[in-house]
């Protein structure tokens, strides 16, 4: 399954990264905590949070995470879209909120594991 | 020490101005490419990219002011932080995963889980955390090299 996938299946909004969402995406991690995230997502993660400053792009490109989904409609700062602009990093945005995304992310078949 | 000192091809210093989150970040993204334009593999940028991230807001969120020096080596990469402000009590459970002094404010900016401390010692070989409580902290940690491309440009610089 790819970011692509994942978001035709939510109608998720598509904030930066266009061109990466063939990235194949394996198991998620949900989380705000950048730490606890830095400490337990694996690479090709999908990552299901809600903190948008410029920090998820640091995090999610240092773990080669497959994209980041914000919840509860929540939008990017703009800095936060020039930096994952510059690294190629996907950013989405759900209007759903964490539990539901992550739970129906589960239905369709990714795991928590990596 | 004197015949290691000889062989450091680059070091530099930057500061962290304490409390100052709009910036959160800037010093281990300078340092990450530092080392990917001294061609680096991925997995040492990838460690030391962690490690100095951690590093660098543990100063944000907790001293005044702190420096972060960053050392290249043929063997190592070397990284020492130093910071004047409220120091740390008890090392040893400082290290503890989970134990955090964060405020409301750090944690609804995305810190505070505890885990800071336990992501560098996973990603460094080596790592010596030492503090005054009311003066400040010194933490530094090492980067092996072994096993790394040794055609480094910056490793052959002005050797
Ligand atoms: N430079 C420092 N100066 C003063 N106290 C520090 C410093 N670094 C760490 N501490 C203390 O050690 C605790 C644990 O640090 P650690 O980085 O492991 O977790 P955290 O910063 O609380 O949360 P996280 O790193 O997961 O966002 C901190 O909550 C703080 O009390
Ligand atoms: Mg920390």
């Amino acid at each position: 399954m790819t970011v692509s996938d994942i978001v035709k299946s939510f109608g998720l909004k598509i904030r930066a990264g266009k061109n990466r969402l063939d990235e194949e995406v394996r198991g998620g991690y949900t989380g705000d905590l950048l730490s606890d995230v830095i400490a337990h997502s694996r690479k090709g993660n999908i990552w299901v949070t809600i903190q948008t400053h410029p920090n998820i792009v640091a995090v999610a490109t240092m773990k080669e995470l497959a994209g980041i989904i914000l919840t509860g409609g929540r939008e990017p700062d703009s800095e936060t879209l020039r930096k994952a602009e510059e690294e190629g990093m996907p950013i989405l945005v759900s209007s759903l909120l964490a539990f539901e995304l992550t739970g129906k992310l589960y239905q369709m078949g990714i795991s928590g594991m990596g | 020490m004197s015949g290691a000192e000889n062989n450091i091809h680059l070091h530099e210093m930057f500061h962290i101005a304490g409390g100052n989150f709009t910036n959160a970040g800037s010093i281990s993204s300078q340092v990450k490419k530092i080392l990917k334009e001294a061609g680096f593999s991925s997995r040492v940028i990838r460690r030391t990219s962690i490690a100095t991230f951690e590093a660098e807001m543990n100063v944000i969120c907790y001293a005044s002011r702190g420096n972060l020096s960053l050392f290249i080596t043929p063997d190592f990469l070397k990284i020492v932080v130093e910071d004047e402000g409220i120091g740390i009590p008890d090392v040893d459970l400082a290290m503890q995963e989970g134990y955090s002094t964060a405020s409301e404010r750090i944690h609804e900016l995305g810190f505070g889980a505890g885990m800071g401390l336990s992501n560098i010692k996973n990603n460094t070989d080596g790592m010596i955390l030492t503090s005054k409580f009311g003066q400040g902290t010194h933490l530094e940690f090492l980067i092996s090299l072994e096993g790394e491309d040794k055609s480094v440009p910056l490793l052959n610089a002005g050797g």
